[in-house]
């Protein structure tokens, strides 16, 4: 019998599959839904210190491709995630807690609350506006990263991994800022910077006119970022971006991460896409003598 | 595919007070019970049931605040984005059922009465608070033997609600199935009916919604979808539900009861 159990930092998970943040993750319900699915953890939507209704519609753009979005982080605010992470804690399945802030201080606050609320790791989102960044998103400055992984490591007990934004050339430099301040892992990749603009009205789809590209069309990407994080640095990466099936998740595999999220397919594929992607790996270990997932993590790169 | 799409409007139909029907072409299969995101760009972008789904599509489109507004003032010519459909329809029952249509809930559950293979196994209850407001019943009548009318002020058809008119309806014939939309007060109370009489039924649920695609979870009630795990679900899974009836979450995802 071949295994899939995953360890990332002192978090063990019984699967490498975990539903990426922004989906279906709004409820305490939705995530024991997503556990009961078979995903080894969960990610919570991206919790912030108030309320937030996020941007009017059209929030989404979508084509059998890809997806745009611009939701704009609706969340309840931290306060009103206890009874969401209450209800979460049913499932018997590790909760990354993932929370965003405009400064370092309410990174740390939200995040305190979360460990608080019993959530087993901290997801950092640093796609955000920096409040002081005039819009530019905090994840693609080094510094910025660095400060606010250090912050968050001193003020919480449970792990610390960082989300990075692919909107940067900066990339690996932004991985060895989080690993030099001490951040337990990083998952990668948020969604990509883009745009979508209808012809027939001759205007931008999204109220927000920006948005972040995800699905099929961005696991090209995501490959290229973990695998160039898998080479320099030496804590876990979770890839994410654009999985729909276990040949996806595999290649992310084999990029360098140790465990993948899986967000878009959620949609068009509903929650089997978990048992499917582990039926998938495991035939597939079982098919090739392969005992162990871990011994599968990063092989595409030593095969230059 | 059910991506973003520019339709034109081909026909505007003022359907009864303060509703709008909107048809418009467009090449897609949609069953009954599904429903468009429907966009007005500068507006917003809504879920609509199609109350049409054959090769004309139509949504029906009661004026109740900003984009229904913005919908129903639209002319024969102007272009809606619309994206979908979504969500799962209604499954034909086996033999024969009743459709029940509560307001404007009646416009999502018209497809259902037509796709009766003969109009012998389909019978209508529609309800609303007043006869101006009954929409589509010529056209039920089109595709059911028995159409059924209830007001709440009695102006057309039973006095009172749909539900007290459709536990009558219950006591003299014997369905396989109940299909309804409506008002989640009416459907509440039509549930508790169902189970009286020991008679399965199909509800179409609504939530806020964003996305309308299943990736965001705003519409979640007890951790179900009900843009992609509904909008269409059973009754025994509705009775299951903490919080069917009893509440709804806001654009932020906190709670608000009912
Ligand atoms: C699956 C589904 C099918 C629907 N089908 C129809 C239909 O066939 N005909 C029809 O007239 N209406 C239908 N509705 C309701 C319709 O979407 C709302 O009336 C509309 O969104 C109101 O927008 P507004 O800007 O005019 O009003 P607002 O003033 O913005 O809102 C008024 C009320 O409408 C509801 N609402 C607003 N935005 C949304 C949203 N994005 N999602 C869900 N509810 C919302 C809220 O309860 C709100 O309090 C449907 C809703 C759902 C979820
Ligand atoms: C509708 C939607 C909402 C999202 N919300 C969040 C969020 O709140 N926080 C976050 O870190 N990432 C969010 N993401 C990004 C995803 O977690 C993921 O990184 C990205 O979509 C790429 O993966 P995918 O192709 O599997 O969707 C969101 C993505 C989508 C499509
Ligand atoms: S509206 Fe986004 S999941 Fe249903």
């Amino acid at each position: 019998m071949n295994s899939l159990r995953t360890v990332l930092a002192r978090v063990v998970l019984d699967n490498p599959t975990m539903l990426a943040s922004g989906m279906m993750g709004e409820t305490g319900a939705s995530l024991t839904k997503v556990a009961a699915a078979g995903a080894g953890a969960v990610v919570t939507k991206s919790v912030g210190i108030e309320p937030r209704t996020g941007y009017i519609n059209p929030t989404l753009f979508e084509t059998d491709g890809y997806y745009v979005n611009a939701m704009g982080l609706p969340n309840p605010g931290m306060d009103a995630y206890a009874e969401e992470m209450k209800l979460a804690r049913a499932s018997k399945v590790p909760i990354f807690a993932s929370v965003f802030a405009a400064s370092i201080k309410d990174f740390i606050s939200v995040s305190s609350k979360m460990e608080e609320y019993g959530a087993n790791a901290i997801e950092l989102n640093l796609s955000c506006p920096h409040a002081k960044g005039y819009g530019m998103e905090m994840g693609i400055d080094p510094d910025i990263v660095h400060d606010i992984v250090k912050e968050v490591k001193g003020s919480v007990k449970i792990p610390v991994f960082a989300k990075l934004t692919p909107n940067t050339h900066r990339l690996v430099e932004v991985g060895l800022a989080v690993e030099k301040a001490g951040g337990d892992g990083i998952v990668a990749i948020n969604t990509v910077k883009a745009i979508a603009i209808s012809v027939e009205f001759r205007r931008p789809v999204l109220s927000n006119i920006y948005g972040g590209l995800s699905g099929p069309a961005v696991k090209p990407i995501g490959l290229r970022s973990v695998y160039d994080l898998y080479g320099k640095v030496s804590i876990p990466i979770i890839g994410v971006g654009g999985i729909d099936d276990w040949r996806d998740a595999m290649e992310y595999i084999m990029a360098g991460a140790r465990a993948v999220q899986v967000g878009s397919a959620i949609g068009r594929k509903g929650l089997g896409v978990f048992e499917d992607v582990k039926t998938g790996m495991r035939d597939y270990m079982e098919a090739n003598g392969v005992k162990s997932i871990s011994d599968l993590v990063g092989v595409a790169n030593e095969r230059k | 595919m059910n991506g973003n799409e520019v339709v034109r409007i081909t026909e505007v139909v003022r359907e009864g007070k303060g509703v709008t029907t909107l048809r418009f072409e467009l090449d897609r299969t949609v069953r009954p019970g599904q429903f468009f995101m429907v966009w007005v760009p500068g507006v917003d972008e809504v879920p609509m049931s199609a109350s049409y789904n054959g090769k004309v599509k139509g949504i029906t489109v009661k004026d109740i605040g900003e984009a229904t507004g913005a919908l129903c003032s639209l002319n024969v010519g102007d272009l809606i984005g619309v994206r979908g459909p979504y969500g799962k329809g209604f499954a034909q029952p086996h033999g024969v059922y009743l459709v029940v249509g509560g307001g404007t809930g009646i416009a999502a559950v018209m497809p259902a009465i037509e796709m009766a293979k003969d109009r012998s196994i389909v019978d209508v209850a529609f309800g609303a608070r007043s006869g101006s407001e009954i929409i589509f019943e010529e056209r039920a009548r089109r595709s059911s033997d028995n159409v059924m009318i209830s007001t709440d002020d009695g102006s057309h058809g039973y006095h009172g609600t749909v539900v007290a008119m459709v536990d009558e309806m219950l006591a003299k014939r014997s369905y396989s199935q109940i299909i309804a939309c409506g008002p989640e007060r009416m459907l509440y109370y039509l549930l508790q009916v169902c189970k009286k009489h020991g008679v399965e039924c199909q509800m179409s649920l609504e939530r806020f919604m964003k996305c309308g695609s299943g990736l965001c979870g705003s519409c979640v009630i007890d951790g179900r979808r009900v843009c992609a795990d509904g909008p269409i679900f059973l009754g025994r899974e509705i009775d299951e539900m903490d919080e069917f009836g009893r509440s709804k979450r806001d654009e932020t995802g906190r709670i608000i009861k009912l």
